[in-house]
């Protein structure tokens, strides 16, 4: 028997919309209200606003929490100021990612919040505690109790000062966030994103979510759903845990090694990355850009001029903000290089295209 | 719920086919179309290419996935509907308004096998 499919707080909300739902991570999810364009024009031009309350909150707190979270994280959390969030993965021992995540450091010594994709909440939690081993931590696994929205798009932060009522919003810089209470009960408002645009995620209990996403739909903010979101940080040049990310694609291979800081004194995976770096690795992910209509799509083969297949494309689109099919393929790393023609086939023909950087678009963070 | 007219046959993988003599113009159901959503390109094969019942003809791509067309009856592409490159949201507006190929067909004895519209109404929901 499969589990029957969970609900977000959000759900009958979504249904009175009209939404088209779909099974994702477990979740029965809006994928769309009106249409995936419309509203991914709606966070590039306005602001739209999306349910992400699937998504994993692991709260790490004790003694030995730095200590811990840095041994299973890429990036660096030492000395981290509060109020402060770093991207990262939590890595193998051989490289390959377990998941791509967010850390807070909260506004207590030794506490840390984790935020995980939905598909792999289960699988993270597992994964933490089996290498708590020897860390004094608590390690909880909070996800079911808190809501998520995310607020995206140039008037993000108007919507959130004026509409939800957090004057706050407008002092975040990107990659911050700070707690605020309201009702006697916490919320996280937090400035990033995952469409490229200027934005916040807001993390509370389900009714104060409930009563921002009615809020928000009264002041004429755009529902947006996973189809868009999709779309948004595709051509942000954001990869998605599952396509870009997996247990076979390390972050070096993804071109993230930005975020694996290998000057740390120990990760899991770290003498994996160390070599992968130094010593090349057999596939890379690139942007690629076709001069044709025809869309490329996970799987299909990139080709070399003469037929050889070198990779495969992991995420595709007709680009909505760009007007181009644009995809990342993980592609043999002799073929990685910016300028290196490639051939993508679409069902029975090959069509042309050029490596390109992953960023498509140019994102527009409030640094 | 989604429009299916009457006096066109049907295939279940929703292609429609309206007979003109010899000819079949052939487009997809609104109910392709709205599954769809926002279609972004059609992939349509060239005047003169040959078509073969219960084989892919093209396809077409909308932002989120791609769905094979597939050739309702046998025959020789006689046009394609050339606005349709430009345009592909037409389908979206009116699928059958906007046809996608015209086949002179080898075998009128194909249409058959095709659903009329109450047959497919069970399908298409």
């Amino acid at each position: 028997m499969e589990n029957p499919l969970k609900k977000t707080c959000l759900h009958d909300l979504h249904v009175e919309l009209g939404a088209k739902m779909s099974p994702f991570a477990g979740y029965d999810m809006p994928i769309q209200y009106g249409g995936i364009i419309e509203e991914h024009n709606a966070v590039r031009e306005a602001v739209g606003v999306f349910d992400v309350s699937h998504m994993g909150e692991i709260f790490v707190s004790g003694p030995g929490a730095e200590a811990f979270v840095n041994h299973i994280f890429t990036n660096d959390v030492r000395g981290l100021s509060d109020g402060t969030i770093l991207y990262g993965m939590m890595l193998y021992p051989d490289g390959g990612t377990v998941d791509d995540l967010l850390v807070y450091k909260e506004f207590a010594p030794d506490h840390y919040l984790l935020v995980v994709n939905a598909s792999n909440i289960d699988k993270d939690y597992t994964w933490m505690l089996e290498q708590a081993e020897g860390f004094d931590v608590c390690i909880d696994n909070q996800s079911d109790a808190w809501g998520q929205i995310a607020v995206q798009g140039p008037k993000a932060e108007q919507a959130v000062v004026d509409v939800l009522g957090f004057p706050e919003a407008a002092s975040l810089t990107f990659y911050t966030f700070c707690d605020c209470e309201r009702d006697s009960r916490r919320v996280i408002l937090s400035r990033t994103g995952y469409t490229g645009e200027d934005g916040f995620e807001i993390y509370a209990c389900p009714e104060l979510i409930r009563a921002w996403w009615k809020a928000l739909m009264a002041a004429g903010v755009a529902p947006c759903g996973l189809g868009c979101r999709d779309t948004l940080r595709f051509e942000a040049g954001l990869p998605l845990y599952g396509d870009e990310l997996t247990a076979e694609i390390s972050p070096v291979m993804a071109g993230l090694g930005m975020f694996c800081k290998l000057d740390k004194p120990e990760f899991i995976g770290q003498e994996a990355l160390a070599t992968q770096k130094s010593g090349g690795v057999a596939r890379k992910l690139v942007g690629i850009e076709l001069s044709d209509k025809a869309v490329p799509r996970h799987g299909y083969p990139v080709e070399l001029e003469d037929g050889t297949e070198v990779g495969e494309v992991t995420t595709g689109y007709r680009s909505i903000s760009l007007d181009k099919s644009i995809c990342f393929a993980l592609v043999d790393s002799a073929y990685a290089a910016l300028g290196t023609p490639l051939r993508v086939r679409i069902r029975k023909h090959t069509f042309p295209g050029v490596v390109v950087k992953k960023r498509f678009y140019q994102t527009r963070y409030k640094k | 719920m989604s429009k299916i007219v009457d006096g066109l046959l049907y295939r279940e993988s929703h292609e429609w086919v309206r007979v003109d003599g010899n000819v079949a113009i052939i487009g997809v159901s609104d109910f392709a179309q709205s599954e769809m959503g926002d279609i972004t390109y059609v992939d349509m094969p060239d005047v003169d290419d040959e078509v073969s019942a219960g084989e892919d003809f093209g396809a077409l791509e909308s932002v989120k996935t791609s769905s094979e067309l597939i050739a309702p009856v046998s025959g020789v592409v006689v046009a394609v509907n050339e606005e349709l490159e430009d345009k592909p949201e037409l389908i979206n507006e009116d699928a059958y308004e906007a046809w996608i190929i015209k086949v002179e067909m080898s075998d009128k004895g194909e249409l058959d096998a095709l659903l009329n519209a109450a047959a497919y109404a069970e399908i298409a929901k």
